[in-house]
């Protein structure tokens, strides 16, 4: 298997390297604000009310197809097959590689471009396919900055959020050698158009395009995929053979439902009413069309999707992927997404990524939240994010994998806490001792048991006797 | 008068007593009678986020039986209430979920139960003084506390300079401070710097957990903050003092 190996265990010293990489600071300061303001002008100019309306429909929506995923399922396969195109079930990241690959050899392909496409990441098509000999091509921008810097994307929609414009010119410097090397690099404009003639090329060259699908819609058996660049029409397009890989819980019922969709993931994700390129695609060319692929495949991903459905999980299968969890949360805006150590970070990915590789890989993600709440205040799908992860929390509990000071210490609390004589007298004394440690300074710079806290924070200490011994001797 | 159980929180009752007074003197000055059950301890809260779901329900319950006998509970945090309102209901099954829900609908975070069920206009403080406040996020996106702590500062004559990111977590988060140190530090680092930026000389929030956090940062950071908690200054009480501060 050539999937990525997780580092999600490692996440803590992830997130050490990141918080000391200057570079990946600079980017995500120069993030935060711009997801998180221009969200909230879309929702504002669209009306708060409009707005949350849609995010209750299109939560009711996805419910609904959640209850009957097997129907819908084989009514968009029917009407697929119908236009020409086939449908492939994967189970497994495995068996989506081997389902991709096998196509790909059988229409001769040396080089494949793939529009961006996270259920690929998932399924690490791009390794597989090299080490089979078939040369991947990303097209996004960002997609294609990190496949040159030899990276995973950092965020689900933004995959390059994690570089500096400085760390892109010089990449497209060390990668263009074709070019003169004196060019104007200078502005975001002149990296755009440098991009762009470069991928031009490669669209013609490609035999099979992949990319993934924002929606696939029963009622008519089409794929939707929304970008910016207009690379996914090219990827698709162009090439004489059109995948797309998509997750079993993408579905839509209907051609309206998609618009149901469509209207808040683009304000959720980028702030955008919609996307500048929205693209709906059913099968193969037809005799008449003058152009489009030959052959039309569609890889259905499970990969242990079905296994979430009916547990407190499920509603996770709602998720549009349109990243407005992450960037607004203050974690993943402190460590970025890398940090997160798999291809879905932030609090979505905190939920998601224990259930795809497990609780004993995954189980720091959905310790590292603070519970803030501002996911789930933004998710257009009304996803309750941190009370999936407190069931994530409660999973590893039963488990015994909660690492064993932190059983310890919150045994010995709750002991307390639920004597409230001995609780009374422990804390007095407790908090006496560390009123001394204060010596009238009011805190303490190193507290034994809280290196953690005391190595870059003071800690204060009680004020006084504690407020119940006070109060008791006052009334 | 309205008879109003005092739920005192684990960390205004060890680390910051004068909270607990200034609450109480509030909650008399707008008329109510306030009782401090004993059998408190904490509202469970580091129970129920590590996981432990059945120590939490048992705290629940103690919680439940030692205060919805009063007309009201009112508690100096955000954090705690919320706990209250929002997840005992579904810690609990049965009866017991039935008590959780009475329980819930008559807790109230303090400066929302002085706003919205008393409909106090103000309070006798005079505190001129400049500050900026940090939105905890319990209190903010669980109960809809953001305008009635302003309020009342206003009414106390605090003019409030509203910090970059008021409505961002400081990185507190219960245990998670503990667990990932580092990230908590960077957090309440943008924090403490968005709250001196704005030249305020008290930041202000309603819940310890935050407020100590923040303290301890910007004290280390040499920032020049007075941190206290919002019933200190609309109690009159900015004597003390601040926060992580030893008497002058």
């Amino acid at each position: 298997m050539t999937l990525h190996e997780p580092t999600t265990p490692q996440f803590k010293q992830n997130a050490h390297e990141a918080l000391r990489d200057e570079n990946l600071q600079s980017a995500l300061r120069g993030a935060r604000n711009g997801f998180v303001g221009k969200r909230a002008a879309a929702r504002a100019k669209l009306g708060e009310d409009e707005f949350d309306g849609l995010r209750d429909a299109a939560r009711d929506l996805k419910n609904h197809v959640l209850a009957n995923l097997a129907d819908y399922l084989e009514a968009y396969e029917g009407k697929v097959t119908a236009a020409g195109g086939h449908v492939h079930w994967a189970e497994t990241a495995e068996d989506a590689q081997n389902i991709v690959l096998d196509i790909c050899r059988k229409a001769g392909a040396k080089t494949v471009n793939k529009g961006k496409t996270m259920i690929s990441e998932e399924c690490g098509i791009n390794d597989h396919l090299a080490a089979n000999g078939i040369k991947p091509v990303e097209t996004d921008l960002g997609e294609y900055i990190i496949q040159l810097r030899g990276e995973t994307p950092s965020h689900i929609i933004a995959p390059a959020v994690h570089v500096t414009v400085p760390q892109v010119r010089e990449e497209f410097q060390k990668a263009h050698t074709h070019l003169p090397e004196s060019r104007d690099l200078s502005g975001l404009d002149t990296l755009l158009s440098e991009a762009r003639g470069v991928l031009r090329e490669k669209y013609f060259q490609a035999e099979v395009g992949i990319t993934g699908a924002n929606m696939l819609i029963a009622e008519t058996g089409q794929s939707v995929i929304v970008t910016n660049e207009g690379n996914g029409d090219l990827s698709q397009s162009l090439p004489r053979v059109h995948i797309v890989m998509a997750s079993i819980e993408k579905i839509v019922p209907t051609l309206e439902d998609s618009s149901t969709i469509l209207r808040v993931l683009g304000r959720s994700a980028t702030g955008q009413d919609m996307s500048v390129y929205t693209t709906y695609s059913s099968g193969p060319r037809r005799a008449e069309d003058p152009d489009g692929p030959e052959e039309y495949h569609v890889v259905l991903l499970d990969n242990g999707r079905t296994n979430m459905l009916g547990t407190e999980f499920e509603e996770m299968l709602r998720c549009i992927r349109c990243g407005a969890c992450m960037n607004h949360c203050p974690v993943y805006q402190t460590v970025g997404g890398h940090a997160y150590g798999w291809v879905y970070p932030g609090p979505m990915g905190a939920v998601l990524t224990p259930s795809l590789i497990g609780v004993e890989e995954g189980g720091h993600l959905p310790n590292a939240s603070t519970f803030c709440g501002r996911c789930e205040d933004v998710c257009p799908m009304r996803i309750p994010l941190p009370k999936m992860m407190r069931h994530w929390r409660e999973r590893e509990f039963e488990k015994k994998l909660t690492p064993g000071a932190a059983r310890y210490g919150l045994g010995l609390w709750a002991f307390f806490a639920k004597r409230p004589g001995l609780y009374r007298a422990g804390t007095r004394l407790g908090m006496a001792a560390l009123r001394l440690l204060g010596r009238g300074r009011g805190r303490v710079s190193s507290l034994p048991l809280a290196g953690g806290w005391t190595a870059t924070r003071d800690m204060p200490v009680p004020s006084g006797d504690t407020f119940m011994a006070q109060w008791k001797a006052k009334r | 008068m309205p008879r109003v159980a005092l739920f005192v929180t684990c960390l205004v009752d060890m680390f910051r007593p004068t909270v607990g007074f200034a609450t109480v003197k509030l909650l008399e000055d707008a008329g109510c009678t306030v009782e401090v059950p004993e059998a408190q301890t904490c509202c469970g809260q580091p129970a129920w986020n590590s996981g432990d779901r059945a120590t939490a329900a048992e705290i629940a319950k103690q919680v439940i039986f030692a205060f919805e006998g009063y007309d009201y509970v009112v508690a100096p945090s955000g954090s705690c209430a919320g706990t209250i309102v929002k997840d005992y209901p579904q810690m609990l099954d049965g009866a017991w979920r039935k008590r959780a829900e009475a329980l819930a609908a008559k807790t109230h975070e303090v400066t929302s139960f002085l706003v919205d069920v008393l409909g106090v206009e103000g309070v006798e403080a005079d505190v001129p003084r400049l500050a900026t406040y940090h939105d905890s996020c319990s209190g903010l996106r669980g109960l809809g506390v953001k305008a009635q702590p302003r309020k009342l500062l206003a009414s106390a004559g605090t003019t409030l300079r509203e910090m970059e990111e008021a409505e961002v977590c400081c990185g507190f988060g219960g245990t998670f401070c503990v667990k990932y140190p580092e990230i908590s530090d960077s957090m309440v680092g943008d924090k403490t710097r968005n709250a001196a930026d704005t030249g305020a000389e008290m930041l202000l929030a309603g819940d310890l957990g935050c407020l100590m956090n923040m303290a301890g940062k910007a004290q280390r950071d040499g920032r020049g903050l007075e941190v206290r908690h919002v019933v200190e200054v609309l109690a009159g009480m900015t004597d003390t003092p601040a926060i992580g501060e030893g008497s002058k």
